[in-house]
């Protein structure tokens, strides 16, 4: 316990102290924007990555949170930071709701994948029509600018708290692939037939995975309420936020610790990158997006993490060559 | 209140809509079926193909249903080429990853449309637009007929094509054992590409036969993907008969939704069923067991 816990405090001490060396508020916003990418993708990477039950519609678990984080203060004026660890809760409570009505009905595979989505369309819709989520409108957060309130003057507190909450996750990935449950979540994923003849419990072990997720996908809906203080049906429950939570993992490495934390600073420096590159035409700067995005699974099929060992393997070899 | 006036034409519309969406799905459970991958470009593809329908009259003045034999063969070539080339190299034939490599495709195809066309709903006012049939019970729209109809003679070409040629023995070889198929000597990448191809000239011909009675934007792929999988998996993967089926069964639930609860909130009626045939029936209702 001890070795990792060192290992781990060097870089996100570096990284907390990384505001001091930002000045501009450009560049701040872009350590958020990629924190707040790697919360999404690791929550997705719990379920996904280590348990293979990939999801299409993480905006189910992302929006429910996001809408609870926003109406649990707009209508029963509950703390935002409360209602931050309730947002959690909300998600936890989704996720937990969604596996297990798919995972009693056995859906694997494509199923489940079609069922979650399916889920945060139902959900959309809902959000789109009822009155108390203000429908297409939209909820907008007042702006009180106090860290009572979750709101700060400066961008450095947001970024402190995404840190922190970037860093539960990648440290919840850690002890997945360190303990007993994350044993049995690979196990699951690998084989669900010979998982059960082992004695795991194999709904079980899902169902956990599948709350674990939802409640850091709900906890990620909350930030971006208070980052961006609004809210409307497909931020919150669109097929994007659904399609980034995959994105992230699979590009920067499935089940993996690191995975999605380099593929949310890959996709993030890659959308503005092919912003400044086409000059902010519109739709242009994500053709080129979507072209990159091929050309790194084209490359990389096994995500950007591989490129360390697929280095250190052609290195290995040009040494044997030398030898 | 709601007579059979009002219901009546409300279902004729929607298994209109249906058997245009049944063609969708085919193109979809077919590429499904053969090469194992949710294709996310579908809807993309399908957007694409309206817009050439659309510049084919606009333009050249060609009417939707005469591009037909312009539009299908010319999707037919695109879906060959992009299976060919770019979703074969760039997946590796791993299956995670040509998703993935569809979901970038069909990034760069509907950002692609907003940049050249921008986000413009389009539509088109064909002379017969306003022509209705009368059956009696009900007036239907002349374009609703006729895609109704082009849209089930479209669905048996395509049965025959899968259950009748050597073509389509080769893809159903290839959908049930690849390693057999490629035994007995099936060009694999070719019929592979073959089957998407196929699958993707079923949404151009879904394009012509729509626009006479729909609209385009950039957008507007994205709700037929979650509808097109709704009928297939409604109706059983790679059935036909239950793509058709399925068809019908959501263009009226969504016509009859739209009626009773109102544009926004019809749709969840679509959804509803989705997800109770995905929970209590995952064949379908013509599936076979996995």
């Amino acid at each position: 316990m001890k070795t990792p816990a060192i290992a781990a405090a060097a870089p996100l001490l570096a990284l907390a102290a990384l505001p001091l060396l930002l000045h501009s508020d450009f560049w701040l916003h872009f350590a958020i924007m990629t924190l707040y990418l790697a919360l999404l993708g690791q929550a997705w990477n719990l379920l996904g990555g280590y348990g293979g039950q990939r999801s299409f519609g993480h905006a189910a678990f992302f929006g429910t949170g996001a809408y609870a984080a926003a109406l649990l203060q707009l209508d029963f004026a509950i703390n935002p930071w409360a209602c931050m660890v309730l947002a959690g809760g909300f998600g936890a409570g989704a996720g937990a709701f969604l596996g297990a009505l798919s995972f009693r009905y056995g859906l694997r595979g494509s199923y489940f994948a079609l069922v979650t989505l399916a889920f945060a369309e139902v959900f959309r819709i809902v959000a789109d029509s009822v009155p108390f989520t203000g429908a297409g409108v939209g909820l907008q957060i007042a702006l009180k600018e106090s860290v009572a309130d979750f709101q700060f003057p400066e961008k450095s507190g947001f970024y402190a708290v995404i840190l922190a909450l970037t860093a539960i996750a990648t440290a919840l990935a850690w002890w997945i692939e360190n303990s007993r449950f994350g044993a049995a979540l690979v196990a699951v994923r690998e084989n669900e037939d010979a998982a059960r003849a082992l004695g795991i419990d194999v709904d079980r072990t899902k169902l956990w995975a599948i709350t674990l997720s939802g409640a850091l996908s709900g906890c990620a809906g909350s930030f971006y309420v208070q980052y961006f203080l609004y809210l409307d049906p497909r931020i919150a429950y669109g097929v994007e936020v659904s399609v980034t939570a995959l994105l992230v993992p699979l590009i920067g490495g499935v089940g993996t610790v690191l995975g999605p934390l380099v593929g949310a600073l890959a996709l993030r420096a890659l959308n503005e990158a092919s912003s400044a590159l086409t000059g902010g035409a519109p739709g242009l700067n994500l053709v080129l997006y979507g072209a990159l995005l091929i050309v790194i699974l084209a490359l990389l099929p096994d995500g950007l993490i591989s490129l360390g060992t697929r280095l250190r393997r052609a290195g290995r070899l040009r040494a044997l060559g030398r030898a | 209140m709601l007579d059979f006036d009002i219901l009546l034409p409300a279902i004729l519309n929607g298994l209109s809509t249906g058997a245009v969406y049944a063609l969708v799905a085919l193109g979809l459970t077919l590429i499904y079926g053969v090469l194992h991958i949710v294709n996310f470009a579908h809807g993309s593809l399908l957007m694409l193909a309206l817009y050439g329908v659309y510049f084919l009259y606009t333009l050249l003045g060609v009417d939707p249903f005469a591009a037909l034999p312009v539009v299908v063969p010319a999707m037919f070539a695109l879906g060959y080429a992009l299976q060919r080339t770019v979703i074969a190299t760039a997946s590796h034939g791993r299956e995670e990853n040509i998703l993935l490599v569809t979901l970038g495709l069909s990034i760069i195809i509907d950002n692609l449309a907003l940049y050249l066309w921008s986000a413009d709903t389009r539509t088109i006012n064909p002379s017969y637009g306003f022509s209705t049939v009368d059956f009696g019970v009900a007036f239907i729209a002349v374009p609703k007929v006729v895609s109704f109809a082009g849209a089930l003679v479209a669905t048996g070409l395509l049965w025959l094509l899968i259950r009748r040629s050597d073509l389509g023995k080769a893809i159903r070889a290839l959908a049930r054992e690849r390693r057999g198929a490629e035994l007995v000597g099936v060009d694999v990448d070719h019929v592979y590409a073959m089957s998407f191809g196929i699958g993707i000239a079923c949404v151009g011909a879904a394009a012509c036969l729509l626009l006479p009675s729909y609209y385009v934007h950039p957008g507007v792929g994205e709700s037929f993907v979650v509808i097109a999988f709704t009928v297939v998996v409604l109706g059983g993967m790679g059935s036909f008969a239950g793509a058709l089926l399925g068809g019908f069964i959501i263009g009226v639930t969504e016509s009859l939704g739209g009626l009773l609860l109102g544009e926004n909130l019809g749709r969840i009626g679509v959804f509803a069923i989705f997800i109770a045939i995905l929970l209590l029936r995952p064949t379908g209702l013509f599936g076979q067991r996995a």
